[in-house]
């Protein structure tokens, strides 16, 4: 068969868009669900969950190095609204994704806490860049919180330094296809909390900052010893 | 000026531009207690109570009104701190201040009250190394939390000890105005930042309001304090350091960053380039430079126009542009790791024909883009109301605190290490330093646009010159030993013109293959030290236009 036959042998875009009738002109997923009548039968959860999956609010969170890869994710080119995922919302309050792009020390963790515990319920978090994962190229550093899990569950880690955008858009529809089947994050334990000073064990260390901290102060406790 | 009168001599100034240390010596006085090479320049040990007597001779006669770096360290017997000392007018004019104190009382005079840069600078040293200064007006840690417990950098440091971070939220925001007695207005409080979408990262700029206007701004800086200081001593010179420079300034200017090293490490070592290197350096930093003024370009319409639109996409597609290009020749989109001591890592990309025109479009579409964003951004009313006459930062304010770049070219201070303390190959080339008399925002964002039209200039040259390149001479490194020792004690301090302004490198060997210690002056972090300058007495939305116009990013200011 001549390549020319071939061509005309295939389904034109146009045809594959109509698919088999009129009636049957959008084609799509939704479409197909509904059948014939125009009502569907699906358990309520399901369908929150297919929503969600296919509308997600990040949050505009830039820390380090990964969210200059990560703005490229979202602007012209790669453009992440395309999948459902897109414009980034400036206050924790409206988002329910949050990417962590970048190496979180020991001043930042306890902000970062913060607006994680201001967003929504349900809320997702997608780890992005070796940093988030070990603390990445800087995992010795005296002040580097070895990954985000110490301080907040993550869902989806996207490795790289950084990862390129491409590796970001992936890791994103992984959590839109997580979030649609319903699956729930790994439970990780937290080492890193938020506490009051109060609470803390009175150790050493706790007791020479005494005059420094008020009891009902919230602090964060760093055991770098047993850091992974 | 007349072109008949010679230009006055500072003392210790030889006709020809050169130092006359002898003269400066005596200058000083008795405040010297000894000198010491160090491959840059010579540098007098001063006595630790007559800090600021032998920076004031130094600044008002002999000239020095460019404090560009203060570096602290430990031995196993003393502190040091060291003042790298320059002039705004011939940055290679050089000397260092080496001032030593005793390790169980380890206080020094503050020389503050000479370079205003120096209390940043200073409140570091507190912090990282643990070196005290008499006379600070605020001597408290600047890039570690409060209650951190030791100072990192120091010899007896145990990174093992267990720290606790406090999260404080501001009890009351408002205040009875401290200023005058009579005054019945309250302040209020306002922290910008960590999070927040103009800080552009982790910043946290804390704000006192009085009504609409700015009464009090202080950077809180260290929310991306990353040890990079600490991860370049105990990595080698030949390989290890490399990839950290790309992550110091990581709006693609890492091959900017890189040379900084590059430079501080082959001069202490005695490595010659070869040019064929260097003009492909040459190339691949100002590609980089198109990159981060395109970001910076982007970010701040982002600011002052709010939204995430036209001139910001604009931006990112020229950046996509660009961020292709540096791929092909370096394998990697952002974090290039690309030079290598002694040259490059690898030649241009076969077929080396398909990589020059990339470039050449690239560089003929960049006129009309240009004019596009002068069209959108710089010739917009509305930007002209925000940008003109905000954010004022006069040139003798700028100089006080080491301020270089475009922040201090937009105030009229005509400095750029590419051509006053000429490395690479820009001798050779054909191009202008840009300056702008305005002082304020706009000028600093003129400054980038024009400056992004000289790097496109300087890179087509490189390309006409690589394209030429006869094939046998095509030498990408010299010869360099696998392991790279210097000899001991060898201390250097060099800097280059990295996008944001100078990015220098001290370092000081100890015979081993890491350095003993690795300082990282960033130009971003004297930048911001100007925030409040440029803002007190204007308006938050000033503030926010001012914070991006001086274009920080943090990784570098917090290092
Ligand atoms: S993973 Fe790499 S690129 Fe990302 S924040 Fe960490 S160092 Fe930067």
């Amino acid at each position: 068969m001549s390549s020319e036959q071939e061509i005309h042998d295939t389904v034109s875009t146009q045809e594959a868009r109509m698919g088999d009738g009129v009636d049957n002109r959008f084609n799509s997923k939704l479409r197909e669900a509904f059948g014939s009548s125009p009502f569907i039968l699906t358990k309520f959860d399901k369908f929150m969950n297919w929503v969600r999956g296919s509308s997600m609010f990040m949050l505009q969170f830039g820390i380090a190095c990964c969210s200059i890869e990560m703005i490229h994710t979202y602007a012209i080119k790669h453009d992440l609204d395309r999948f459902g995922a897109g414009v980034p919302r400036a206050s924790p309050r409206q988002a329910d994704v949050i990417i962590v792009p970048g190496t979180i020390v020991s001043k930042f963790a306890p902000r970062m806490k913060r607006v994680y515990d201001q967003m929504p319920e349900p809320k997702f978090v997608v780890g992005m860049g070796s940093c988030t994962i070990s603390g990445g190229p800087f995992q010795e550093g005296y002040n580097v919180i070895k990954g985000a899990e110490e301080v907040i569950p993550v869902d989806i880690h996207v490795p790289g330094c950084p990862p390129r955008p491409e590796a970001l858009i992936y890791g994103i529809a992984k959590l839109q296809e997580r979030v649609a089947n319903g699956e729930t994050s790994p439970v990780t334990v937290k080492p890193y909390e938020l506490e009051q000073f109060g609470d803390l064990e009175r150790d050493e260390l706790v007791q020479h900052l005494a005059d420094e901290i008020d009891e009902d102060d919230l602090v964060m406790r760093y055991n770098w010893a047993n850091s992974p | 000026m007349s072109l008949e009168e010679p230009k006055p001599t500072d003392v210790g100034e030889t006709p020809d531009g050169n130092v006359d240390y002898a003269e400066l010596e005596a200058l000083l006085g008795d405040a010297v207690i000894g000198r010491e090479e160090h491959v840059n320049a010579p540098a007098f040990v001063v006595r630790p109570d007559e800090v600021q007597q032998a920076l004031g001779a130094l600044r008002e006669e002999a000239g020095f009104d460019y404090c560009s770096c203060v570096t602290a360290q430990e031995y196993e017997d003393r502190y040091e701190s060291i003042y790298h000392l320059k002039k705004y007018d011939d940055p290679t004019q050089e000397v260092g201040v080496v001032v030593p104190t005793t390790r169980d009382e380890p206080v020094s005079q503050s020389g503050e009250a000479v370079y205003r840069t120096a209390d940043w600078h200073e409140r570091e040293a507190y912090d990282l190394v643990g070196i005290e200064y008499a006379d600070h007006p605020d001597l408290r840690r600047i890039l570690l939390p409060e209650t951190w417990q030791g100072h990192p950098l120091g010899k007896d440091y145990n990174p093992e000890k267990p720290q606790v971070v406090p999260f404080r939220e501001h009890a009351n925001p408002l205040e009875p105005d401290q200023r005058g007695e009579g005054s019945e207005s309250d302040t209020m409080f306002i922290n910008i930042g960590p999070h927040h979408p103009a800080t552009h990262g982790v910043l946290h700029v804390e704000t006192v309001l009085d009504g609409e206007q700015i009464a009090d701004v202080e950077p809180d800086i260290g929310y991306l304090h990353r040890c990079e200081e600490q991860m370049c001593q105990q990595s080698t010179y030949r390989h290890q350091i490399m990839p950290y420079p790309d992550r110091w300034d990581y709006v693609s200017a890492g091959i900017l960053n890189e040379w900084a090293y590059a430079r501080a490490a082959e001069d202490m070592a005695d490595i010659e380039v070869p040019e064929y290197a260097q003009v492909i350096r040459t190339m691949s930093a100002e590609l980089c430079r198109i990159a981060s003024h395109m970001l910076a370009l982007g970010t701040f319409a982002l600011d002052v126009f709010g939204d995430f639109t036209a001139v910001f996409q604009y931006a990112f597609r020229d950046r996509e542009v660009v961020q292709d290009i540096l791929e092909d020749l370096t394998g990697q989109r952002l974090m290039f790791n690309y030079l290598r001591l002694g040259g490059v890592a690898w030649d241009i990309p076969e077929p080396r024909e398909e990589f020059f025109e990339k470039v050449r479009d690239f560089l003929d579409g960049l006129p009309k883009k240009t004019q596009e964003y002068h069209n959108l951004i710089t010739s917009n009313e509305i930007f002209q109301l925000r940008c003109v006459n905000t954010g004022e930062l006069p040139p003798e304010v700028a100089k006080q605190y080491g301020a270089t770049g475009p922040v201090a070219r937009g105030s009229g201070v005509d400095i750029d290490l590419r051509r006053d303390d000429p490395y690479g190959y820009y001798e050779e080339l054909d191009w202008d330093v840009i300056t702008e008399d305005g002082c304020d925002n706009y000028s600093r964002v003129l400054v980038r646009m024009r400056e992004v039209e000289e790097s496109a200039k300087i890179i087509e040259q490189c390309v006409d010159l690589l394209e030429e390149w006869p094939e046998e001479e095509r030498t990408i490194q010299a010869n360099v030993p696998r392991t790279l020792k210097p000899d001991p004690d060898t201390e250097i301090y060099r800097g280059v013109e990295a996008a944001k302004g100078e990015l220098g490198i001290y370092m000081r060997s100890d015979g081993t293959d890491k350095p003993a210690r690795f300082k990282i002056r960033s130009p971003c972090f004297c930048n911001l030290h100007t925030l409040r300058e440029m803002t007190e007495g204007e308006y938050i939305p000033d503030l926010i236009a001012s914070l991006g116009s001086l274009d920080i990013v943090l990784g570098e200011v917090d290092r």
